[in-house]
């Protein structure tokens, strides 16, 4: 696929840049029956971003945005601590957690959908209020929880493989599975794509925007209990800050239009990886981690010119034909004039 | 409908509708707070409010410029904290004076906003991305300058932050609120009484509208992201008098409290429609939310939160539903 | 008798768009204080001919000629700036700034560097009363109607020291009453010296207001009139050309439609259609005539759910039914071509397949996938049955030409089978072949026993494929006309024009 050509090569490179400093860089060894490697570790931090990126992915498909998944992330965690410090189950804080997950998402999409709020506007209540809800759950502390059950959501192995990795997977088949193999993904970008068109076609688009904001919201409480787990604690401020950024920057990286309609899962897992090896390259090469930021707004900003159009069109104009205007370019201008 | 009738008393103009909510609800919190809590009715208490909101005012004056036009920009806070920053190493490690120090800070904030502005423009980039990079980008350089608050020990400096300006009757103010005041009558005259101001409305308004009515739209989309960087620097200038330090972490999310300044004081965020005058109210509301939590007392502070949350799901419905009755 | 210079002279203007030619070797003349109207069908070349004019794309041929000196504006604002203005039928205006600001955004008076709010508000009443308009100019745009609106575009165009006006169908959304006005100021206009172009579909209006027209048809010209000298019979002649006058009428020997199968009984909306009474009997091609605005689209949309009727009911074989969503008269099997392909139809970023069985996966939700084999096999064969190219599948329907898209839209209904299908225009804008083509294939679908609703502004495809025609005026249906040999184009304009009140004698009216 031609638009996944630019994350590959973004991401390979970055990988081979992690090649000049660390020799061993793709080496995966086996250590007391699990895995190691610098691979392994991309993929095993990297695995609560590219979750929220996989939720990210399919709202913005359908023309929307979610700025309350870092708080969702937070709340998830945080209730789960809660629970389990309560001498709860781990299986009942889990299951709480996510439910409520999926509510809080359920109520952006019923902002949306059937209030008709902007999704920027309407997940930008959530996105503040969502943090102090999350604060009011741990009462402002750090929930430290001492459960081994629980821990392996996000810091165990399983035959071998640490257990992030593989939630990632059967998050990432259902999601294909959902969109691809059953008809999901078409009316997602049916709607995304025009959604009037999409109503006279006789989609329920209400359904489908509700359903989506709400697996955005199941995959952020996936991804926070993961990270709480990982440091068998829960931060109700900083867990899951600015992950919804990241998430929107995977997902624009791995060539979904924030503008909405067609999506690729891939592109997205790329994005995500590409932050994630970005992070991890910045350690290896011995630049100071403070600069993080600063390469990620280099990448992003080159990621976005590359795709826009505009920005081709002026840097390498001449080398370009001159397209014909379409038919559809026609009547965009009758539109316009 | 061009008017709404409250009470039969007299017809107000649908589009100051939001704005008086916003006033409504400042002097009912004013009043509550006042009934409730001993010394809290007090001028005073007011003027706390803008001595410990004047740098997030200024910033939100910025905020509003981008949002009137149609964008919006989260870059704001890192460049709060970029100018903190960059002030307080100049001044600490080789010396530089402020009046060398501030214009070059607010010279750095107003170019960051015109390069996000330009490309936003020129390579038709969503300014949620661009601005993200630019927040990106901010706080990075932060962190290279240094990854500990650095002090502000410069003498002028701190005797301008530590300034009390005496009004009457044993009320006080900072000269920062003075700053803030010229920044949003400046403002205010800006949107309302010059070209660029209306373009800003239009451009907000119908992009598209505006273009084929011969407006400039690329200069004024420019010009208010580079209005945003400029007064998200003078923000950042004014923290520093605030904090008297240079830091990171300095105005971590402040772009969302000047979005939900914005918001609240009834600036439609699609563009086009609202005042300064409601962002005005918008953060004298934040503001007062925060001065009744600490008068609680038993209230935890992330409460400003969840009721900053709650302001803004009232807000924004009762704007979705007034648009869907004009419609 | 003597001409005076004209103010433009376009003279062998060319336009080639990929597969069509636009325009072929048009010319156009406008003089000075005169009312031109620019006439031919849908697809005829005006609206390209206004867009070369004013700079929206290039021409490929031909010169252009202000004052006699050559031109060629590389956008609209170039064309503004040279004095040529226009005002299309979509309003481009701020909505959210006042009456006054939309006169003057971009050229407000002002004093020592700041706008002079009070003069700005003056000088907008006075150019508005010079439109014989008395508005709060201090208002916001987004309080008056689409006509006023109208009137705002015209005042600020006059402002602009036009020389020439065009008014690019102005007129559809006005009543009689705001087009008398709208009429009035372009007469004063026209005293003033300043050249107007007009582009209408009331043939009644253009013989109202206009001196001279210039006839188009399929990208050429047909010639320069003065309209005192050419008849109505004339003109429609002129537009629609000889190659359809020889064509047979489609729908065959006149049969007897006794299964009702949909009927609307007193359906309305308020503000968009009056209620209206419609029985559609099943293989019937059932036209809707009327113009632009008379509330055509408003009859399909809400026979299928697309808005909500206030008043009326409507039954299908005998069975009072609620048409709430489309999804619910999809249910019933009635189906909608909208008119506007782009903005109602397709899903451009979606392929060719996808958008096909997108209605057909709608109905069954998402959990049930129409099998790929299934799919292709359904796309393949409307593929090859609707001569839809190019011919994969894959295609992204967002290049397709006009004419495929419609059929990639008919094709989605299609494979639903639908009982009823309601087709909005279905021919506008897509070339002779494909339009041939369309109508064929409604004829074999009513022959098949499938109910049609066919709207068109042709009355003549109206005409050669309807068992019965209803006319809509003013948002009124205020006749059904069987379609036996007295029907003809006449009579249809003339019940149209008359509002069926002598016309449409022999047809059940509206209630």
């Amino acid at each position: 696929m031609r638009r996944l050509l630019w994350p590959v090569v973004i991401l390979a490179l970055l990988l081979l840049v992690n090649v000049f400093f660390t020799a061993n860089f793709f080496s995966i060894q086996m250590r007391d029956g699990h895995l190691y490697g610098s691979l392994i570790d991309i993929l095993r931090f990297g695995a609560p971003l590219i979750l929220v990126s996989l939720g990210m992915t399919l709202v913005i498909a359908t023309g929307g945005i979610d700025l309350s998944v870092g708080s969702v992330v937070a709340i998830a965690g945080a209730l789960a601590c809660l629970q389990i410090s309560d001498d709860a189950g781990v299986f009942t804080a889990v299951a709480l957690a996510l439910g409520l997950s999926v509510l809080l998402g359920a109520w952006n999409g019923l902002l949306v959908a059937v209030v008709g709020i902007q999704p920027i506007i309407a997940t930008l209540i959530l996105m503040v209020a969502g943090r102090g809800l999350a604060q009011l759950i741990t009462d402002g502390q750090i929930i430290t929880v001492n459960s081994p059950s629980y821990k392996v959501i996000g810091g165990g192995y399983w035959l071998t493989v640490p257990f992030g990795i593989l939630l990632v997977v059967v998050v990432l088949a259902i999601t294909v599975f959902l969109t691809r193999r059953l008809a999901l993904g078409m009316l997602i970008e049916s709607v995304g794509g025009n959604a009037e068109a999409s109503r006279l076609a006789g989609i329920r688009s209400r359904g489908i925007i509700i359903m989506v904001y709400a697996f955005a919201a199941l995959c952020a409480g996936v991804a926070g209990l993961m990270i709480s787990s990982n440091v068998s604690s829960a931060d109700g401020n900083n867990a899951g800050l600015w992950v919804e950024l990241d998430a929107i920057l995977a997902v624009v990286i791995g060539g979904t239009s924030l503008s909405g309609g067609r999506f690729s899962l891939g592109g997205t897992v790329l994005g995500a990886l590409i932050i994630q090896t970005l992070t991890t390259t910045i350690y290896s090469i011995g630049v100071p981690p403070e600069t993080t930021l600063l390469f990620k707004a280099l990448v992003v900003t080159a990621v976005c010119l590359i795709q826009s159009k505009s920005f081709r069109e002026k840097v390498f104009g001449g080398r370009r034909r001159a397209v014909p205007p379409s038919p559809a370019a026609e009547e965009k201008v009758r539109v316009t004039a | 409908m061009t008017t709404v009738t409250l009470n039969g008393l007299r017809t107000i103009p649908a589009k100051y509708v939001p704005v008086l909510v916003t006033a409504g609800l400042f002097v009912a919190m004013f009043v509550a707070g006042g009934i409730r809590y001993e010394g809290f009715a007090s001028g005073q208490v007011i003027l706390n409010v803008f001595i410990d909101n004047a740098f997030l005012l200024v910033v939100a004056v910025g905020m509003t410029f981008v949002i009137l036009a149609g964008g919006i920009d989260l870059s704001v806070g890192s460049v709060v904290a970029l100018s903190t920053m960059i002030s307080a190493s100049l001044m600490k490690g080789p010396g530089w004076p402020p009046y060398l120090v501030i214009p070059l800070v607010l010279l750095i904030g107003a170019a960051l906003g015109l390069v996000m502005g330009y490309i936003i423009h020129a390579f038709d980039i969503q300014p949620f991305i661009v601005t993200l990079a630019g927040m990106f980008l901010a706080r990075g350089l932060c962190y290279t300058i240094g990854t500990d608050s650095i002090p502000i020990e410069d003498p002028t400096f701190t005797a301008f932050a530590q300034t009390r300006i005496d009004l009457f009757a044993g009320l006080w103010i900072s000269p920062s609120v003075i700053i803030a005041a010229v920044v949003v009558l400046v403002a205010a005259y800006v949107l309302h009484y010059t070209r660029l101001g209306r373009s800003v409305y239009a451009t907000g308004g119908s992009e598209q509208s505006a273009l084929l009515m011969g407006l400039p739209v690329a200069r004024t989309k420019i010009t208010v992201y580079t209005v945003s960087g400029f007064c998200s620097a003078l923000g950042g200038v004014l923290l520093s008098f605030y904090m008297l330090s240079g830091y990171g972490l300095h105005a971590v999310g402040m772009e969302l409290d000047a979005i939900a300044a914005v918001v609240i004081g009834g600036t439609l965020l699609t563009g086009g429609s609202g005042f300064l005058l409601g962002t005005v109210l918008g953060v004298l509301v934040l503001g007062l939310i925060q001065t009744v939590i600490s008068f609680e007392g038993t209230l935890s502070s992330w409460w400003t939160k969840i009721f900053i949350g709650l302001l803004l799901f009232v807000f924004i419905l009762l704007q979705r539903l007034f648009s869907a009755r004009r419609t | 008798m003597a001409v005076p210079a004209p103010i433009l002279l376009m003279s062998g203007i060319g336009k080639q768009f990929p597969g069509v030619k636009a325009l072929d070797g048009v010319d156009l003349r406008l003089l000075p204080g005169e009312v031109h109207a620019l006439m031919g069908e849908n697809g005829a070349g005006k609206s390209t001919l206004i867009k070369v004019l004013t700079g929206v794309h290039p021409i490929d041929a031909g010169t252009i000629e202000l004052l006699g000196e050559p031109v060629a504006f590389g956008s609209p604002l170039e064309a503004q700036g040279a004095g040529i203005s226009t005002v299309y039928q979509e309003v481009n205006l701020c909505a959210n700034l006042s009456v006054a600001e939309n006169i003057f955004v971009g050229r407000e008076p002002r004093r020592w560097g700041r706008i002079d709010w009070p003069r700005m508000r003056a000088r907008a009443a006075e150019l508005l009363a010079r439109l014989e308009l008395d508005l709060d100019v201090s208002a916001p745009l987004s309080t008056y109607s689409p006509a006023i609106q109208q009137m705002v575009a015209i005042a600020r165009a006059i402002d602009i020291e036009a020389r020439v006006l065009i008014l690019d169908e102005p007129t559809s959304s006005l009543d009689a009453s705001e087009v008398e006005q709208l009429f009035r100021v372009m007469r004063t206009l026209k005293e003033e010296g300043i050249a107007i172009l007009f582009v209408s579909h009331f043939l009644d209006q253009i013989y109202e207001i206009s001196d001279r027209m210039t006839i188009l048809r399929n990208g050429r010209l047909v010639g320069e009139y003065l309209t005192s000298e050419l008849s109505q019979v004339e003109l429609v002649a002129k537009m629609i050309g000889q190659e359809l006058a020889a064509l047979e009428k489609l729908h065959g020997e006149a049969k007897v439609f006794d299964r009702p199968l949909l009927e609307a009984r007193g359906l309305g909306r308020a503000g968009a259609i009056e209620p209206f009474t419609l029985t559609v009997h099943e293989g019937e091609v059932v036209g809707l005539a009327g113009l632009l605005g008379s509330g055509r689209t408003e009859v399909a949309r809400l026979l299928f759910g697309a808005d909500h009727a206030s008043t009326g009911e409507v039954s299908i074989e005998g069975t009072p039914v609620s048409l709430r969503t489309p999804r619910v008269a999809m249910n019933h099997r009635i189906a909608f071509c909208s008119e506007n392909r782009k903005s109602d139809g397709l899903i451009p970023d979606l392929t060719l397949r996808e958008n096909i069985i997108l209605a057909l996966q709608a109905t069954r939700g998402w959990t049930r996938p129409v099998p790929r084999e299934q799919q292709d096999e359904l796309v393949g064969k409307y593929i090859s049955a609707l001569k839809i190219s190019p011919a994969n599948p894959e295609h992204l329907v967002r290049d397709l030409s006009g004419g495929n898209q419609q059929k990639v839209l008919l094709a989605r209904w299609l494979i639903l089978e639908p009982r009823l299908l309601i087709l909005d225009e279905p021919t506008r804008g897509i070339d002779i072949g494909a339009k041939t083509e369309i109508q064929r294939l409604v004829a074999q679908l009513s022959d098949g026993g499938m109910a049609v609703l066919f709207i068109s502004a042709e009355l003549e495809e109206v005409l050669r494929l309807s068992h019965k025609v209803g006319v809509l005026r003013d948002r009124r249906l205020v006749a059904q006309l069987p379609n036996d040999d007295d029907l003809t184009t006449d009579v249809l304009m003339e019940t149209i024009a008359s509002g069926g009140a002598n016309g449409g004698a022999s047809g059940g009216g509206a209630e």
